[in-house]
């Protein structure tokens, strides 16, 4: 049977003379997205986007849509002619469907008239609607005011009629607002930045450091996974393997113990920079939060910064564990993300490290050290891996 | 290079069993119940492994029960005694070193309100026997130990604790979790006088997902599987023919050569040993290196080294082994073998399991030595400041 998505978008409509171009990216990314689900057809109607699709794979398209940044609401339902008797055989199907795994005790019709030409007047369509589906479903009543269940009826073109209304994660179309590079670790917080920044339209890849053979290639395959889990949202990307061991090495051998964590993450931050650079990436993505661990004060977050030229987004600054976990459940990240395999940051934990390096003493330590031709040999031997969503990861 | 000495997680199955696994799947496929000729091939070949495994144990064919597995067995005998006697008593035995597939039983049943002690172990992993005398009592029902220990090779004195058991209540039944002896280690089962045994195929170069019980004649169990009664009712569901037929022929392979290959793995892991310890300093032999040890298994510490980040230095050398426990970065995931035989933090930490097969070669030893030696030289370097 013939059903249809309705899909609204919120912001995008503010976008003025650009808004065209954010909807044919929305648009092309839905059609991207929900492609080989049946042979589902999308077309706009006025400031809305519809996907005809079938029964079978409804659901699906739904799961898919709902990972769209840009889509406020998706509302799957019916399209009819604009018939009165059809309009009301679809609202009585519908309606039985939802109340099939949802308790509807109260209900109210509201009717939507785009199409001035539709002779029958809003209010008119309405009470015949409501009427008929009290004829029909006898346990039901009406309430104006706070329904269980909302039957919309939109006339347009075509009659849409909907009985569910669902949460998208609203933001920008991902490609309309820049490029930036996520440093992804194997933990927690990280994934969920980079979704945060992919919401607001922002395109992503990714760099791993790991210490091989100082962590594990399970390591290394659970931050493809985590990568795989973002792409569903920001699509392809690209995922820059480093291996960080031999500068760890070399810090190790060369600077105080207390700086090990501090000095590796500048390390990790003009390594991003210079595949940025490289890659015409214009900023950065943290996982970082204030506080969290030794590295993340704002002593220390000043000294890793004081490395690189571009912008840092760290969304989750102001954030806690909790709200942090809460969104990486929602996103399903989570899941992976606790798996316990040690990570780069781990192998080399200093027994006390620094909480408020200073700048002159950091740079001083790294006077040991032979920066430029460390950061170029790690580049030089970087992995490019090509990451998809995750059905499609080997 | 590749070598590999993770032999106790698991090992290479013998061509000849892939062979004999083939022709069962590409030819004599029936259903054993199946009353046709078909069904009756496949029979015939599951006796035949029957026979082959109860020969090598020295007791009846009638004796051995086909599972999909040590885990399994393991959960057939205990649950099916426990059930069987448990009006008798609530009191069950077992020690603190058990694999995972007996200590979650016990678990299990002291969740469900039975008494269980956990027998303390030496520094070597072998039970502390006046504890297993003094704990036996009037509501004991039960006592499970396994005969060799998989993380430390360590082989139990079975025939004192059965002298013991019986010396103590007679009516007390004892399971051995025989899982890393079949096949490695004399066992006669019928002489020593064990009630249930256990051995899986993937340890002894046959297949996984195939394992067998040994059930003493007279001692009964209550089923904890129910089905259309394969197995005598204790192992219902259509049998793994393949898996049966690829672990009689392990097994009658093993049985041909149990002495000259015996004897090449325990000469094997002696050279180890002998040039573990005159190359490499500050380590610790957390297993016997006399015969109270199994020959195939060795256990060290590599002090002021984590034991995960030795595993993927050799590994980057082709060579395969394991750690003493599953996660060096997470408390939890510590080896409940490793502490309970008394092994500080350190030596826990630094822990790997050396496991070998009679397919390693003389160079293969003399090439992991090499690089063990290069990769514990490195990794302290970079940790040990």
């Amino acid at each position: 049977m013939q059903r249809i998505v309705s899909i609204s978008f919120g912001e995008i409509a503010l976008k003025g003379l650009n808004r065209s171009y954010f909807v044919k990216k929305l648009l092309g990314q839905i059609k991207y997205s929900i492609k080989g689900l049946g042979e589902p057809k999308v077309y706009r109607d006025q400031g809305k986007i519809y996907v005809v699709t079938d029964d079978e794979n409804i659901d699906q398209i739904v799961e898919k849509l709902k990972k769209i940044f840009g889509i406020v609401y998706i509302s799957p339902g019916y399209r009819v002619e604009k018939d009165m008797e059809k309009m009301i055989e679809k609202a009585i199907e519908s309606i039985k469907q939802t109340v099939e795994h949802k308790e509807v005790r109260t209900f109210k019709v509201q009717v939507k008239r785009a199409d001035k030409r539709f002779p029958i007047k809003s209010m008119d369509v309405a009470r015949e609607i409501g009427a008929a589906i009290l004829r029909e479903l006898k346990v039901l009543k009406v309430d104006v005011n706070n329904p269980d269940l909302l039957v919309k009826v939109d006339i347009r073109d075509y009659c849409y009629i909907y009985t569910d209304k669902i949460r998208g994660y609203g933001g920008l179309p991902v490609g309309t607002n820049g490029k930036a590079l996520l440093l992804l670790s194997g933990g927690i917080d990280s994934p969920v930045a980079g979704f945060m920044i992919a919401k607001r339209g922002v395109s992503i890849n990714a760099v791993h450091f790991h210490s091989y053979p100082f962590t594990s290639e399970r390591a290394e395959e659970k931050v493809k996974k985590l990568a795989s889990l973002l792409a569903e949202y920001c699509g392809k990307m690209k995922l820059y393997s480093v291996n960080i061991l031999p500068i760890q090495r070399e810090i190790n051998e060369k600077c105080p113990e207390d700086e090990m964590t501090i000095i590796s993450r500048r390390f990790m931050m003009r390594i991003a920079e210079r595949i940025a650079e490289k890659e015409g990436i214009d900023a950065l993505i943290t996982g970082e939060s204030l506080g969290q661990v030794a590295s993340q004060t704002i002593k220390s977050l000043n000294v890793t910064n004081s490395v690189v030229k571009r912008p840092v987004f760290r969304p989750l600054i102001g954030m806690d564990k909790v709200e942090i976990t809460e969104i990486a459940m929602d996103i399903g990240t989570y899941e992976t993300s606790i798996l316990p395999y040690e990570d780069c940051c781990t192998v080399f934990l200093p027994k006390h490290p620094v909480t408020r390096p200073k700048l002159e003493d950091i740079e001083k330590s790294e006077e040991a050290l032979d920066i430029e031709s460390l950061v170029e040999d790690a580049i030089e031997k970087m992995e490019i891996i090509e990451i998809s969503s995750q059905e499609n990861v080997e | 290079m590749e070598v590999y000495l993770d032999n106790s997680a698991t090992t290479r199955p013998r061509d000849e069993v892939i062979d004999a696994m083939i022709y069962m799947l590409k030819s004599t496929y029936g259903n054993p119940s199946s009353l046709h000729r078909k069904g009756l091939e496949a029979e015939k070949e599951i006796e035949k492994s029957r026979k082959i495994i109860s020969k090598f144990l020295g007791v009846d064919s009638k004796e051995i029960f086909f599972t999909s597995g040590g885990t399994e067995s393991n959960n057939i005998a205990i649950q099916g005694l426990i059930k069987k006697y448990a009006k008798r008593g609530k009191h069950i035995i077992t020690t603190k070193i058990e694999h995972p597939s007996v200590l979650n039983i016990f678990k299990h049943y002291e969740e469900k309100g039975f008494e269980v002690t956990y027998l303390d172990v030496n520094e070597k992993g072998i039970v502390d026997l006046k504890q297993l005398e003094s704990s036996i009592n009037d509501k004991t029902i039960l006592v499970s130990i396994m005969m060799v220990n998989n993380e430390i090779g360590t082989i139990q004195p079975i025939e004192e604790i059965i002298e013991i058991i019986k010396k103590k209540n007679k009516d007390v039944k004892l399971h051995v979790d025989g899982v890393q002896a079949f096949g490695k280690i004399d066992v006669s089962l019928k002489s020593l006088g064990i009630d249930t045994f256990s051995f899986s195929g993937h340890k002894i170069h046959g297949p996984k997902g195939i394992g067998g019980l040994y059930i003493r004649n007279g001692i009964i169990l209550e089923p904890i599987i129910f089905g259309g009664n394969q197995e005598k009712g204790l192992k219902s569901g259509t049998e793994n023919t393949p898996g049966i037929v690829g672990l009689g022929k392990a097994v009658e392979i093993i049985k041909n050569n149990f002495n000259d290959e015996k004897k090449h793995i325990k000469d094997l892991k002696k050279y180890f040993i002998d040039k573990v310890i005159e190359r490499i300093d500050n380590i610790k032999i957390n297993s016997y290196t006399d015969d109270r040890c199994a020959p195939h298994i060795v256990n060290i510490s590599f002090i002021g080294v984590k034991g995960e980040v030795l595993l993927h230095y050799l590994e980057k050398n082709g060579i395969f082994v394991s750690t003493g426990s599953a996660c060096s970065s997470h408390k939890k995931g510590r080896s409940h073998v490793l502490k309970s035989i008394g092994l500080k933090e350190k030596e826990i930490e630094g822990a790997i399991r050396f496991s070998f097969a009679f397919y390693n070669t003389k160079e293969e030893i003399e090439y992991v030595i090499d690089k063990l030696e290069k990769s514990v030289k490195d990794i302290r370097k970079i940790t040990m400041r």
